[in-house]
């Protein structure tokens, strides 16, 4: 076990956390942000730069301090690490400069965008950004790419946190898809032809911290806002698949399916093609209750759990949803 | 005349041939090393040198041999980085094609001294003909028995590939080296876990410059104490300068380290001063990557003293008053050249190298470029000036590779010392904008 500071907080981890998990464990607004880093993909973190902490003592042993700042999402804790986040001024201007960075070419069409709501960009840029840019020179698009029946690539919107590539890499079966070019000129591209049909490929959509990857069967139906998500169960024939998702309901219509989420926006359980795009009637899944949303989201705003629900009443409920409604219980009536 | 430790030999006819570099004492020290000594012994020999790599960082070679993790029964490896490509920096190709079995001796000496079994050189892809003339000397090397199975008897075994690479300047950085030679996109690596403990393949990996991996040659030959008789202070031996820009006598040039700046631009051993009778008026002394200084912080510190082709002498006074000796790729300015479009000319390299996996850097060198371009072009405003320092601090040390330093650094510095040549083209556009328009005034001093 190690014990770290983070921001004046102490806590005791296990050996091999990252800084960033770290962090989650204290939980609250001193999480650093993610844009790049998923935890259920290997391999991801360390490109956005979003989450640079200041490192003010590296270890008990070697108490010197780390001389640049480093990506909180990879770096591993040390006993006696003093970490700085919220409190040095030096990583809130940094980070400042990275959203800079990243709203460079990223067009800010939020009021028309489905990613609205859930964009870990939109959060990112309100919490850390500044209300005007220095960029007067003019911004790169991209033609909108067809690359399949699901899922439509809006490339001027990526901010290449390479995602999607670990996503296709790890979940499915013929990866179609990676990053083309260098530089600004980079781009998520297909080979020659190519589109992304594979099973579990619609994951991601759910990965994509913007608007660039999005769910051809939901695009433009609805704000997500004015949508009702609850917790949905189905035994997927796919051994692969959880069959545990969010349905997101707009009056008797689901508009859109997607797998459940923490409340750092990370993927708990994959769910494949089928789950996500073929199966939009009530009567295909089992219903479990209101999801509960936590984050900082406008979804939060609508108070759609009002209605309590009774876990009890539910047969085959999943014993992680079963923790999560004790943990998170519906809210009550008069809040 | 200073000593030549490595390009003694380099005008014989025919060195490039395993038969004439033989004649002239080549794999002496491969001799020497496996038949005489211990890999550790041979370790303790660079050690001693204060070899310092020679691609540019400047991290002690010996050291970082010494860092490499040796669990049982695990490959390890050697790479010669041959990626050379900076702007200004033109040494190791020479080397190499002129010496190949120089470089050669160099990778089976240190191969040996690290236990690796299998070694690469990755070379530019551009550098075709090398490639070629680095092939055949391979195939000679081992056909005489100094590669391949139980080398002269030793009972150590040695390959040797040479790999080409896709031609990205990124490649060069040692982690997007290593991941282009497993065949995948020159992406850098996150650091931690470093090459000496999770390289190629992930296996224990030293990767070192080629002309470092050469300079391994006269050390075990003279002995590392020897070789560190030479130079000044903590910079020893001898070092290739690739000397261009406005220069009577542009080229390579082995120096002992610890030459004074002055002596090697004006003294006709070596540049023979300024082209044309010109004055000076600045010099990049390590690449276009590492700090411009004018022409009187280069041959003077700030404290009034000649500086020395030194890695300490020429970072004396840090960014603000200093430079770095980095790779040696030393770039002459006389008074006629223009600091805002060169500064231009060296941001539009990085902006095209820059590998885009990072935010800052993807983002950030098209953005200085693009405000240098406008400057340049007589479409600036004074607050540009400010924005490209501020955007270049953005960059600085929040990226993954040390790319962004380098996109950063130059931009920084040619602002930081000619301020006064910006401010004119903002103010002067149409005079700014003539060609061949260089900014009638002198740098001002920091």
């Amino acid at each position: 076990m190690a014990k770290i500071t983070f921001d004046g907080i102490e806590i005791e981890v296990p050996d091999g956390t990252t800084i960033m998990n770290a962090a989650r464990k204290i939980g609250g607004d001193i999480v650093p942000p993610a844009m790049c880093y998923y935890t259920p993909l290997k391999g991801t973190g360390g490109k956005c730069r979003a989450c640079l902490v200041k490192v003010t003592a590296g270890s008990a042993k070697d108490p010197r301090p780390m001389p640049k700042l480093v990506p909180s999402c990879i770096t591993t804790v040390q006993d006696g690490m003093v970490v700085e986040n919220t409190t040095n001024q030096q990583v809130l201007d940094v980070r400042k400069g990275i959203v800079e960075m990243l709203l460079i070419n990223h067009p800010l069409d939020c009021p028309v965008c489905d990613q609205a709501g859930e964009c870990d960009l939109q959060n990112f840029a309100f919490e850390h950004g500044v209300a005007t840019t220095r960029y007067e020179e003019e911004r790169r698009t991209f033609e909108k790419i067809d690359i399949g029946p699901y899922i439509q690539l809006h490339m001027t919107r990526c901010i290449l946190c390479y995602r999607c590539v670990y996503t296709a890499d790890q979940l499915t079966e013929q990866r179609v898809h990676g990053v083309l070019g260098r530089g600004d000129a980079a781009e998520i591209g297909t080979y020659i032809d190519n589109i992304i049909d594979q099973d579990f490929s619609g994951n991601v959509i759910d990965v994509c911290p913007v608007g660039a990857l999005t769910d051809k069967t939901w695009r433009f139906k609805q704000r997500v806002w004015f949508t009702k998500p609850v917790n949905a169960h189905r035994n997927c024939e796919n051994p692969k698949c959880s069959g545990n998702v969010v349905l997101w309901y707009k009056g008797k219509d689901v508009l859109r399916v997607t797998a459940r989420k923490d409340e750092y926006g990370e993927v708990k359980e994959w769910i494949c093609n089928t789950c996500r795009f073929e199966k939009k009637e009530t009567s295909d899944w089992t219903i479990e209750g209101p999801t509960h949303i936590e984050r900082s989201s406008v979804i939060s705003a609508n108070h759609y759990e009002l209605p309590v629900v009774n876990p009890q009443v539910i047969a085959d409920m999943p014993e992680s949803t079963i923790r999560d409604l004790e943990q998170n219980p519906p809210l009550k009536l008069g809040r | 005349m200073g000593r030549k430790l490595l390009t003694e030999h380099i005008n014989v006819p025919g060195i490039d041939t395993f038969e004439v570099y033989r004649q002239h004492g080549g794999y002496r020290s491969v001799e020497k090393a496996l038949k005489t000594m211990t890999p550790d012994e041979v370790v303790e020999e660079v050690k001693k040198s204060g070899l310092r790599g020679r691609g540019g960082a400047g991290f002690p070679t010996g050291m970082k041999w010494s860092f490499l993790a040796k669990p049982e029964g695990v490959p390890r490896h050697l790479v010669c980085n041959a990626d050379e490509s900076e702007p200004g920096t033109f040494k190791d190709r020479h080397l190499m094609s002129k010496l190949p079995h120089l470089l050669i001796e160099g990778m089976i000496t240190s191969s040996y001294a690290l236990g690796a079994n299998t070694s690469y050189i990755y070379i530019r892809g551009e550098l075709l003909y090398v490639l070629r003339i680095l092939e055949k000397a391979i195939a000679e090397a081992y056909a005489n028995g100094f590669l391949g199975k139980n080398i002269l008897g030793s009972g150590y075994d040695l390959d040797l590939h040479v790999h080409p690479g896709g031609g990205a300047y990124i490649c060069g950085e040692e982690t997007a080296l290593l991941e282009s030679l497993e065949g995948k996109r020159g992406n850098p690596r996150n650091k931690p876990p470093f090459p000496a403990v999770q390289g190629l393949y992930a296996r224990p990996t030293v990767v070192n410059n080629v002309e470092s991996i050469a300079a391994v040659v006269p050390i075990i030959n003279e002995g590392g104490e020897e070789y560190a008789k030479l130079g000044v202070g903590k910079s020893t031996g001898t070092k290739l300068i690739s000397a261009c820009g406005h220069l009577n006598k542009p080229g390579i040039y082995e120096i002992e380290l610890g030459v004074p700046v002055e002596e090697f631009i004006y003294s006709d051993e070596y540049c023979g001063g300024i082209w044309k009778g010109r004055d000076l008026k600045a010099v990049v002394a390590g690449g276009s990557s590492v700090p411009i200084l004018p022409k009187e912080l280069i041959l003077k510190t700030a404290a009034g003293e000649s500086r020395l082709m030194t890695y300490e002498s020429l970072s004396d006074g840090g960014f603000v008053t200093g430079t770095m000796l980095g790779s040696g790729g030393f770039i002459a300015m006389d008074e006629t050249t223009c600091i805002v479009r060169n500064t231009w000319n060296f941001s539009r390299f990085y902006h095209h190298e820059s590998c885009g996996q990072c935010s800052p850097c993807r983002e950030g060198t098209g953005w200085l470029e693009k405000v240098l371009h406008r400057l340049e072009h007589g479409h600036g405003n004074m607050h540009d000036i400010d924005l490209i320092v501020s955007v270049a601090k953005q960059i600085e040390g929040n990226t993954i590779c040390p790319l962004g330093e380098a996109a950063a650094w130059p931009v920084a510095a040619a602002v930081r010392h000619f301020r006064h040549e910006f401010e004119w083209h903002v103010t002067n556009r149409q005079e700014a904008t003539r060609p061949g328009a260089v900014y009638p005034g002198k740098a001002v001093l920091v």
